[in-house]
C-alpha cells in the first residue's frame, strides 16, 4: 500500500502544486473557480483518454509520440504562463483599479482566466494519465492484496490534494500587495522548468539532441527524488543533473518572459484613466 | 497576405514540422545501437544490458505484462510509460562508461542496469 501511495503521491505532488499557484493567482477574479475545477475535470478526462490509448501513442511518430506529446503540453503550458505573465503586465494596473466597480476588468480577466485553466488542465492530463494506467492496472489484475495497493493510490491522490492546499494558503499569506509581483516570479520560474523539462522530452524524441552533455551532477547535495527536490523541481525547475541545452532554453525562457513583460508594461502616464 | 491568414499558415505549418521530424528520427535510426528488454512477471529480461560507449542507443522496451510499466533512469535521464502488452523505444546518449541504473517506475522493486564500455 505504501508503495502504491508514494507512486502516485509523486506523480499527482506537481499538479497538485501547480494548482495551488493558480488558484492563489486567480485569487481576487471572479468565477476562477468554475474555471478552475473545468481546467482539472478536463485534464482528468483527457488523462483517460491518453492512458487508454497508450499503446497508439506510444507507437506514434516513429516509437516517439509519447515524448512529443509530453513536450506539446509542457510548452502549451510554458506558452499560456508567458501569455498570463505579459497580460497581468499589461492589465494588471488597470485591473486592480477597477475591479472594485466594474464588469469590463471582469470580462477581460477571463481571457487571462482561460490560459491559466489550459495550464491546470495540461499540468493534470500530463501527470494523471500516469496515475490512471497504474491505478488501472492494479484493478484490471484484481485480487485481494490489490485492494490495499488501490486505498494506497487513492491516499496518494488525496495528499496530492494536500499539496495544492497547502500551496494556496502558504502563498495567501503573503500581502497582498506583494502577492502579485511573487506570484509573477513564481510563474516565469514554473514556465521555464517546464520548458527545460519539455527538452529532456525533445531529446528522448531525437529532435533535440544537440548540446545534451549533463552539465553538473548534484544528486549527491539535492536529489530530485527528495521532497525538497522535488518541490524545487516544479518550482523552478531544479534538476540534480541539467543538461546543457535544457539551461540555454531554461535561460532563455526566462529572458523571453520577462523581456516580453517588460515590452508590453504601460508606462504609468499611459494609464488610460476610465 | 494579411497578418491573420500569415499566423494560420504558421500554425498549420507547425504539425507538419513534427511529422518531418518523425521521419528524420526513422531514418536515422539505422545509425543507432539497438538492444532489447523485455518485462515480464515483472522483473527486467536481462536485468543487465551492455552497450558500446559514446553512441546513441536505443533500448527496445517490450512489456509482456498486463500491467503498465515505466522505464525510468535519472541518470540515464528518461521515463517511458509502456502500455500492456505493449513496446517503447528509449534513446539514450552518447554516453560515458560506466553503470546506469533503470527501474520501473510503477513497480520499484524491478530494477536493472545498462553498462557502458
Amino acid at each position: 500500500m505504501l508503495a502504491a501511495l508514494i507512486i502516485v503521491f509523486r506523480e499527482v505532488f506537481e499538479a497538485g502544486l501547480i494548482v495551488g499557484i493558480i488558484l492563489a493567482v486567480t485569487r481576487s477574479v471572479p468565477q476562477r473557480g468554475l474555471w478552475i475545477t473545468g481546467g482539472v475535470a478536463g485534464g482528468v478526462l483527457g488523462a483517460c483518454i491518453v492512458a487508454a490509448f497508450a499503446g497508439v501513442l506510444s507507437e506514434a511518430f516513429a516509437g516517439s509520440g509519447q515524448e512529443l506529446f509530453n513536450a506539446t503540453v509542457l510548452l502549451i503550458a510554458v506558452v499560456m504562463l508567458t501569455w498570463h505573465n505579459v497580460w497581468m503586465a499589461r492589465h494588471g494596473r488597470e485591473l486592480a483599479a477597477e475591479m472594485r466597480a466594474a464588469g469590463e476588468a471582469v470580462v477581460s480577466g477571463r481571457s487571462s482566466l482561460a490560459a491559466l485553466a489550459i495550464v491546470v488542465g495540461v499540468a493534470t492530463l500530463r501527470e494523471g494519465s500516469e496515475v490512471v494506467l497504474f491505478l488501472y492496472g492494479i484493478l484490471a489484475s484484481g485480487g485481494n492484496s490489490e485492494a490495499s495497493v488501490f486505498l494506497g493510490g487513492v491516499l496518494g491522490l488525496l495528499s496530492g490534494a494536500l499539496v495544492c492546499a497547502l500551496a494556496y494558503f502558504g502563498l495567501l499569506r503573503i500581502p497582498g500587495r506583494h502577492l502579485f509581483s511573487v506570484t509573477s516570479a513564481m510563474i516565469a520560474f514554473l514556465a521555464a522548468g517546464m520548458a527545460a523539462q519539455a527538452v529532456l522530452f525533445l531529446a528522448q524524441a531525437d529532435i533535440l539532441t544537440a548540446f545534451g552533455s549533463v552539465v553538473w551532477d548534484t544528486s549527491w547535495l539535492l536529489s530530485d527524488d527528495s521532497v525538497l527536490g522535488r518541490t524545487l523541481h516544479t518550482l523552478i525547475g531544479y534538476s540534480d543533473r541539467p543538461t546543457a541545452m535544457q539551461l540555454i532554453v531554461y535561460l532563455a525562457t526566462l529572458a523571453v518572459m520577462f523581456g516580453l513583460m517588460r515590452v508590453f508594461a504601460p508606462e504609468p502616464k499611459a494609464v488610460p484613466a476610465h | 497576405m494579411n497578418r491573420a491568414a500569415a499566423l494560420v499558415g504558421r500554425r498549420a505549418l507547425f504539425p507538419v514540422v513534427l511529422l518531418l521530424f518523425g521521419f528524420g528520427s526513422a531514418l536515422a535510426q539505422s545509425q543507432y545501437t539497438n538492444v532489447e528488454i523485455v518485462v515480464k512477471d515483472k522483473k527486467f529480461v536481462p536485468a543487465e544490458l551492455k552497450v558500446p560507449a559514446n553512441a546513441r542507443i536505443v533500448i527496445q522496451v517490450k512489456n509482456q505484462d498486463a500491467v503498465a510499466m515505466e522505464f525510468e533512469s535519472k541518470s540515464l535521464k528518461v521515463e517511458k510509460v509502456v502500455a500492456p502488452n505493449g513496446e517503447g523505444l528509449v534513446r539514450v546518449g552518447p554516453l560515458k562508461p560506466g553503470k546506469y541504473e533503470f527501474f520501473d517506475d510503477f513497480n520499484l522493486s524491478n530494477r536493472g542496469t545498462l553498462i557502458v564500455e
